[in-house]
């Protein structure tokens, strides 16, 4: 067990203009699944092969266990990893595709043979043993690919968006089982992937990524609730977040109030100072309260534009004084398109942005 | 009603059955004048005698000629000291070029430059080289460590005979094995070797529990490709020694041009055809993968 510590990575590919990874610090705790997660491009693989040492970075450091191995040769990190294309070989029978990295280091063959049978045993693998990988299911395959990466007692476990190549029912499955599975192992995990549901149902922390900058690294339900910028609101969440521009006015009770045209919400007085200025509001889907028209005499009223039903929410697409506005409602509530509803915002749903920066302002 | 249902059913494969055919034709035509014919001409002269009756005297007479012999095991010398140290080298050469360094693609080019030489021609310019008063005597002589140079290709000299021929056809013919390598690592995902570097594995275990093991099907065919090559191996012989160091397309050569006698020179390229196709069912066999439905 290790953990892992990234100072200031810098990396541009040859012949590229902008930098893969950009001056990215992280601390991975002893034990920690930490996910990195973001948009293709983001640099968020490069940041995980830079940790494998399959990439070099131009400057900076990557330290695990208290040991800096930033021009370390792969194998000698005490790191095992499961590729995106699961890379099990297709010349060697699944107990040996699990047993290769204990054979590599010269394990004594019996211990080999033990430990094969144990991960085999733990991801459902022992009556595949002596078949070839052709002859697997992907789902299958990519169990060999975990299980060869479990029984190397690696330091740190490194995995670049292993559930991406399933179908959405054995994912979904997967995602647990693979939860369980690594909460039970304790190694420091390091997980790659661009599906932000698994991204917050997998780690104890995830650190969105961006143009190769780390946007924000919380706990899943602060990246969810606070996002630190527009961009991870507007990223994570299905549907995410709704953005409103107004301009931040004096109301009537020595309060503030933003202006969004036809209709005003209620400033919190921390921002007083942005009185005159623009300021941006954000708010989830979900957040918003919604009534039929004469429900709530004090909420803002809205057209309805669609009307979705999903099942297990509701998802309306309405106009709020020029504002196309997404908001999910429960399974139960019913209306036509074109007909006027009320919204409510309780305060402390309400997120504020600086229209500049783009970043999150305090409001307590 | 049924022959008006069973009309169009047959009627489509009738249709395709014709066409294809005629598709088929200008190519099995010219297979037929350009490759099965002369290969039945030959088979016949084999075994006929001057007026058409069945013989095997052409047979005794080949293989009662010492040239025949010699022929033949130089043949197979040839192939058995040549395909090895091609097939070390255009691997050797192909991790060269994998390893990415500056200018790689000029080194990719320059290595692939004999594949564009005809085999005489390369015969002739390695002529110069191991001749009485070639490049290579000059050198020697000029460094000091021969008085009057060695003569590499005389008929006294067998070993350095042999030794010509050998550099000559490995700079003449390494280069296709090479090409065939580079293309089947190409082919492969670099996700298989950047898994066994992160499961421990050293350079040499990589290639040799990973790289070679899928490069198998490459190997497999320039193996073969090469061996047959090797088999008709003739022109660069023939420019650095003629006779001297004879080899079996050499004897066909002489029995047909230089003896008048196409039937023993038909026997000759009939041993050829036999030893060719054996040595493809050979290497077929040998390297088959081991789980007979195929690991990929």
């Amino acid at each position: 067990m290790a953990e892992i510590e990234l100072h200031n990575l810098v990396k541009t590919y040859p012949g590229g203009t902008t930098r893969a990874t950009d001056d990215v610090s992280l601390h991975v705790a002893d034990g920690e699944f930490m996910v990195l997660l973001g948009p293709s491009g983001c640099g968020k693989t490069t940041l995980l092969r830079m940790v494998a040492g399959l990439e070099l970075p131009d400057d900076g450091q990557v330290v695990i266990g208290g040991k800096d191995v930033t021009y370390l040769e792969p194998r000698k990190r005490n790191l095992s990893m499961v590729f995106q294309s699961y890379a099990v070989f297709p010349h060697r029978k699944v107990g040996e595709n699990i047993g290769f990295g204990l054979r590599m280091r010269g394990v004594d063959p019996d211990e080999v043979k033990r430990k094969v049978a144990w991960a085999a045993d733990l991801l459902q693998l022992t009556p595949y043993l002596d078949r070839y990988p052709a002859k697997l299911s992907g789902g299958q395959r990519q169990r060999v690919a975990v299980a060869r990466a479990i029984v190397m007692d690696a330091e740190v476990l490194l995995m670049d968006e292993p559930l991406s190549n399933l179908d959405a029912l054995l994912r979904l499955s997967f995602r647990a089982e693979l939860k369980k599975l690594v909460a039970e192992l304790g190694t420091t995990t390091l997980y790659v992937t661009h599906d932000q549901v698994e991204a917050l149902s997998l780690g104890d922390r995830v650190a969105v990524m961006r143009q190769g900058r780390i946007a924000q690294c919380d706990a899943p339900t602060t990246v969810y609730d606070l996002p630190a910028e527009e961009f991870v609101g507007g990223f994570i969440g299905s549907p995410p977040m709704n953005f409103l521009t107004g301009t931040v006015v004096a109301g009537g009770d020595g309060g503030f109030q933003l202006d969004l045209g036809a209709h005003s919400v209620p400033v919190p007085d921390a921002l007083s100072g942005f009185s005159g200025r623009q300021l941006r509001l954000g708010v989830r889907p979900e957040s918003f309260g919604v009534a039929a028209r004469n429900g709530d005499p004090g909420g803002l009223p809205a057209e309805l534009e669609v009307f979705e039903p999903l099942g297990s929410s509701v998802l309306l697409t309405v106009a709020l004084a020029g504002h196309q506005l997404k908001v999910q409602a429960p399974p139960t509530f019913r209306a036509e398109a074109g007909e006027s509803l009320r919204l409510s915002l309780p305060a402390d749903q309400c997120r504020w942005y600086d229209p500049e920066t783009h970043l999150l302002l305090e409001t307590s | 009603m049924t022959t008006v249902l069973e009309k169009p059913v047959r009627k489509q494969p009738q249709r395709l059955g014709i066409s294809p055919w005629w598709l088929l034709a200008p190519s099995t035509v010219l297979l037929v004048l350009l490759f099965g014919w002369p290969l039945v001409q030959g088979i016949l002269a084999a075994f006929q005698a001057e007026g058409g009756a069945f013989t095997l005297a052409n047979w005794e007479r080949l293989f009662g000629d010492p040239y025949f012999v010699e022929a033949l095991l130089n043949t197979l010398l040839l192939i058995v000291i040549v395909v090895p140290i091609q097939l070390v080298l255009a691997v050797g050469m192909t991790l060269l070029i994998q390893s990415k360094p500056k200018f790689g693609g000029l080194h990719f080019y320059v290595w692939a430059i004999p594949l564009a030489v005809s085999d005489l021609a390369a015969g002739l310019v390695w002529l110069t080289v191991f001749a009485d008063r070639g490049y290579l005597n000059s050198l020697l002589i000029g460094l000091g460590l021969s008085e009057n140079g060695i003569a590499w290709l005389n008929y006294d000299n067998p070993t350095t005979m042999l030794l010509a021929v050998v550099v000559a056809e490995i700079w003449r013919a390494t280069s296709m094995v090479f090409v065939i390598v580079v293309a089947g690592v190409q082919m492969m995902p670099p996700d298989y070797d950047e898994a066994a570097q992160v499961f421990g594995a050293s350079a040499w275990q990589r290639l040799w529990h990973v790289t070679l093991p899928l490069l198998k099907p490459s190997l497999q065919v320039a193996l073969i490709l090469r061996t047959i090559l090797a088999l008709q191996a003739f022109a660069v012989a023939q420019a650095l020694t003629g006779r001297n160091f004879p080899l079996l397309v050499g004897e066909t050569y002489q029995w047909y041009v230089n003896l008048q006698n196409p039937a023993v020179a038909s026997a000759v390229a009939l041993v050829i055809l036999a030893l060719s196709l054996g040595t493809a069912v050979l290497y077929m066999r040998a390297l088959r993968q081991p789980s007979a439905g195929g690991p990929r």
